[in-house]
């Protein structure tokens, strides 16, 4: 036997299992997988062309996405001589299990066995990982199929090292669990073995790959792979951004304008630097709008630890000027919408004549819907580390977008983004917030200030709820026309909100057409006189990414105006439901004025009324839709497409005599494609049930004099264990091949939960709830 | 200079005395399981047991905690009970970013020590300290079950 594939060599103190054993934990030191020695490696550059280039001159998918995808097996998988395969996982780990979902989809494909699998984080580097900014529910949607071929490479390269070595043809040897077989001979090497010769291999052509059939795999679509990181959050070993620990380390906070837009007049740091523990307090500048990633400027109070910085910020004495939206104040602003809301506006969609058809209609049915700001506040407030050492910079931080954060923290240090570095820690929940890198730019700052020592900056809840980038506040306001038989005739729809884009330029009023896509242009209802309108709205803070975004108010608006049509034609709302969808039909979202279509291809992902009716139907059948319930009982339903992914809920409630709410049991059934990791869908569709109970009940992100009024759980409330659903059953609608393109998963669970609660609420009790959150509204004292 | 007995290990606290015990575990001992959430008592991410009574580290001083025993998610493992509740974690699959599941965890282990077959009212009373913001609450509320030898488990 070769020397490099003598299985004697193999030794529990060679580097590679002791990269195995720490580095789990190696956010702090980034390991580079030096001890590798016979790893494939990790080169440093891709060539452009292993990027997508689709002949499509419209790109679609991964391929749209900055940077697009790569599926390098050099890049993704390092075997080590002991057998260990390093995967590196190159999305944010927030929940979604994405650090066990993605590196189980390259496992599966090359054959590794999964308890011989080590997950790497990679860094920010899009240009050898490709996209990394985890949002929009598309990790997998985007890279199930890169990562199957960087493993169906790896096997390949496997498969070639192990012919060559035995000198017979490759077609006669095969991978399985880790080993190449070679049956006529009945000679067996393992993956270690092969680690040396495999990576001096050219890497196949992606043309020449053969992917498993599905029937072969062993991990993808099967959910029986455990949280990767599970056994370190359960024990607490598990390393969050707010975790990071250096030497000589300096902790900070920020005291950071109240209002959006203003400015500091002036500050008195003398007690704050009474406080034992602290070093400095320094300012910093607050930038121009718009606010862009940009840290808000203040005044840091940098200490030996983050309870005297916190002690410290409590002492100062500060004086700002409230600036431009300084009488924000969200009374006033919900009036100002509703007037918005009830003129004509912006003309985004139009069919047939809704004027006519309304001025005919034998009876009309208006009703506007309120959802107000919400902030994500992931469990883990935003938090970053910085330290800057002969000219370079490195970053800990709980990010969703270390890509963007390593090119704004090399903008604001004047560096090049090669002198930054941007480590990315497990997210302790994101939603949206963390997409957002003002944290991270802050961190670096302060590292900058303190000459380059390492400094964590923590944001205390009081930070996030105050100065989060915030979910859209709305009015939506529908009317609609109904015929002798109930039919819905006419639907007009205006929706009134601040745009995302009014954080990223001046005057932006409408929403973009992303907004308008997500379930208010592209709404599929089969109705001839349509028309949707978007009048203006002025943002007065900062307006971010909410998990599952401007989906939230929409499906809340039009999942509830159905089921009130419904009521005014009495009929059964899920008949109603089904009868507004129509037949079964592939509709070119193109052709509802959604131009948008979440990035995705029109061809490959129509709107399939089909699997919208398929969805309500199996989550009607399971929740006994239709059967009889007790007195204060009453079943909920809605549906809504959106991340590309199909979704019906159906909610039981139960209201008391004297108003008070509880949730026996959700229902869901999701068609979002090919389940790559069931266990997983699982497990983000009951968070979302439970997230959007939340928001329905409970999220209200408020203003007054410019500033938000909420500054902690006690005033920010979340659903409990106490309040939320008792049992939520979970129905995936199996896919009919691995073809079919995946769907988002992390996201569309959420919006039809409120206007499903809300449906239960009114079955029950005959109460119609339009403003969210409900909070006491059903109260009868 | 506050002595604190740690995981069964005595460990010297160059802090305040007000210091609340949650930034001298983790800042200062650099036990980092123990989350921040709040740091009002109100979301159950801090939560340590101090004499076996599970306590919200974040509104803690240490000159509070100095002669009782102070058991971190870091050593819960080492106690019956926190193992199974650790194990039926796994099991079940509660976690999914983890951050507030360290709380969870020292909310459910004192509860089981208390009750070792808990209601599901029991369950509420004791668990609802503890906010969890992905939304893990129906597969806490089966682990407890699981871990209490309750059957009739499903998620
Ligand atoms: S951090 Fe202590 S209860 Fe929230
Ligand atoms: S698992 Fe994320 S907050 Fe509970």
């Amino acid at each position: 036997m070769k020397k490099p594939l003598d299985s004697a060599e193999l030794n529990a103190d060679d580097g590679s299992l002791l990269i195995a054993n720490i580095s789990r934990r190696a956010f702090l030191k980034d390991l580079a997988l030096t001890g590798l020695v016979l790893a494939a490696g990790f080169p440093m550059l891709t060539r452009a062309d292993e990027t997508a280039v689709s002949p499509d001159p419209q790109k679609y998918g991964a391929d749209a996405m900055p940077h697009g995808w790569v599926d390098n097996p050099l890049v993704f998988v390092a075997i080590a001589t002991d057998g260990t395969v390093t995967i590196i996982c190159h999305r944010s780990e927030m929940g979604q299990g994405i650090r066990t979902s993605l590196p189980m989809v390259v496992a599966d494909e090359m054959e590794a066995d999964w308890q011989r699998v080590h997950v790497k984080q990679a860094p920010g580097d899009e240009v050898l990982y490709g996209n990394q900014d985890t949002d929009g529910s598309r990790s997998m949607r985007h890279f199930f199929m890169p990562m199957r071929r960087v493993g169906a490479a790896a096997r390949s390269m496997l498969e070639a090292a192990a012919a060559a070595h035995w000198q017979v043809p490759v077609q006669e040897v095969i991978a399985k669990q880790h080993q190449i077989f070679h049956p006529a001979s009945g000679r067996v090497l393992d993956y270690g073995q092969l680690a040396a010769a495999a990576a001096n291999l050219p890497v196949p052509d992606r043309e020449t790959l053969h992917l498993k059939k599905q029937e072969d795999f062993r991990y993808i679509g099967k959910g029986q792979v455990g949280i990767y990181d599970g056994q370190d959050m359960v024990t607490g070993r598990a390393q969050y951004g707010i975790d990071t620990r250096l030497k000589d380390m300096f902790y900070a906070v920020i005291a950071r304008p109240p209002v959006f837009g203003g400015k500091l007049l002036s500050y008195d740091a003398n007690e704050a630097l009474k406080v034992p523990g602290v070093v400095k307090v320094i300012e910093l500048k607050s930038s121009p709008p718009p606010a862009e990633y940009n840290p808000l400027g203040g005044i840091a109070v940098i200490a030996g630890n983050t309870w005297a910085a916190i002690q410290g910020r409590n002492a100062l004495k500060i004086e700002w000027e409230k600036g431009p939206h300084g009488s924000y104040d969200s009374l006033v602003y919900k009036a100002e919408l509703e007037a918005a809301a009830r003129k004509p506006g912006k003309v985004v969609r139009s069919e047939g004549d809704v004027d006519a058809a309304l001025q005919s209609a034998v009876k009309r049915v208006e009703a506007e819907y309120y959802a107000p700001h919400l902030a994500q506040a992931p469990m883990e407030p935003p938090a970053a580390t910085a330290q800057i050492v002969d000219g370079k910079c490195e970053i800990w931080a709980c990010t969703q977008a270390p890509q963007v954060s390593r090119e704004r923290v090399a903008k604001w240090l004047k560096l090049s983004e090669d002198d930054v570095t941007v480590h990315v820690t497990l997210l302790g929940g994101g939603f949206g917030r963390k997409s957002k890198p003002d944290y991270v730019i802050e961190a670096a700052l302060l590292s900058q200030v303190m000459d380059g020592k390492p400094v964590k900056l923590t944001w205390t809840r009081e930070d996030d709820l105050q100065h989060s980038y915030f979910h859209t506040v709305s009015v939506e306001h529908l009317e609609a026309g109904l015929d002798r038989q109930g039919n819905t005739v006419a639907w007009l729809h205006r929706t009134v909100a601040p745009t995302i884009s009014s954080t990223f330029g001046p005057d932006s009023k409408h929403q973009m057409p992303m907004e308008l896509s997500m379930g208010v242009i592209n709404v599929p209802f089969a109705i001839a006189n349509l028309r949707i309108e978007n009048p203006e709205a002025e943002a007065h803070t900062r307006i971010g990414w909410f998990r599952s975004v401007s989906n939230i108010p929409h499906a809340f608006a039009i999942q509830s105006f159905v089921a009130e049509l419904a009521a005014a034609a009495g009929c059964d709302p899920k008949d109603y439901l089904l009868d507004l969808i129509g037949p079964p039909r592939r509709i070119d979202p193109r052709t509802l004025g959604d131009t948008w279509n979440q990035g995705e291809s029109p061809v490959l992902y129509p709107v399939d009324t089909g699997r919208l009716r398929r969805v309500i139907e199996t989550v009607t059948d399971a929740a006994n839709w239709g059967g009889k319930l007790s007195k204060g009982r009453g079943l909920g339903l809605a549906a809504h497409y959106s991340f590309v992914t199909y979704v019906a809920v159906v909610v039981e409630v139960a209201v008391s005599e004297d108003g008070k709410l509880s949730i026996p049991r959700i229902d869901v059934a999701v068609d979002c494609g090919p389940q790559v990791n069931p266990e997983r869908i699982r497990s983000q569709i009951e968070g979302a049930c439970i997230m959007g109970v939340s928001l329905a009940t409970l999220g209200e992100i408020s203003f007054r004099e410019g500033a938000v009024l909420q500054d902690n759980f006690h005033a920010y409330q979340l659903t409990r264990m106490d309040d939320a659903p008792r049992e939520i059953r979970v129905h995936l609608l199996p896919a009919a091949e691995y073809d079919t393109p995946l769907g988002g998963v992390g996201e569309p669970g959420l919006p039809p939960i409120a206007p499903a609660l809300c449906n239960a609420i009114f079955a029950a009790t005959g109460q119609r709830i339009r403003q969210l959150p409900i909070r006491d509204q059903l109260r009868k004292d | 200079m506050t002595t604190l007995t740690i995981n069964d290990k005595p460990i010297k606290i160059d802090l305040p005395a007000d210091t609340p015990l949650l930034w001298a575990l983790r800042d200062f001992v650099g036990l980092t399981g123990t989350k921040f959430g709040c740091g009002i008592a109100s979301c159950g991410a801090c939560k340590v047991h101090l004499d076996g009574v599970p306590t919200l580290s974040c509104v803690t001083p240490i000159s509070a905690a100095v002669g009782k025993k102070i058991v971190t998610i870091e050593a819960i493992g080492q106690d019956e009970i926190g193992k199974k509740v650790q194990d039926a974690w796994m099991s079940l699959g509660v976690p999914q970013c983890g951050y507030c599941q360290s709380g969870q965890i020292m909310a459910a282990t004192a509860l089981l020590k208390q009750t070792p077959k808990p209601t599901d009212a029991d369950i509420d009373k004791a668990m609802s300290g503890n906010i969890c913001r992905c939304g893990t609450y129906c597969r806490i509320r089966a682990a407890i079950k699981q871990a209490a030898g309750i059957s009739e488990v499903t998620v």
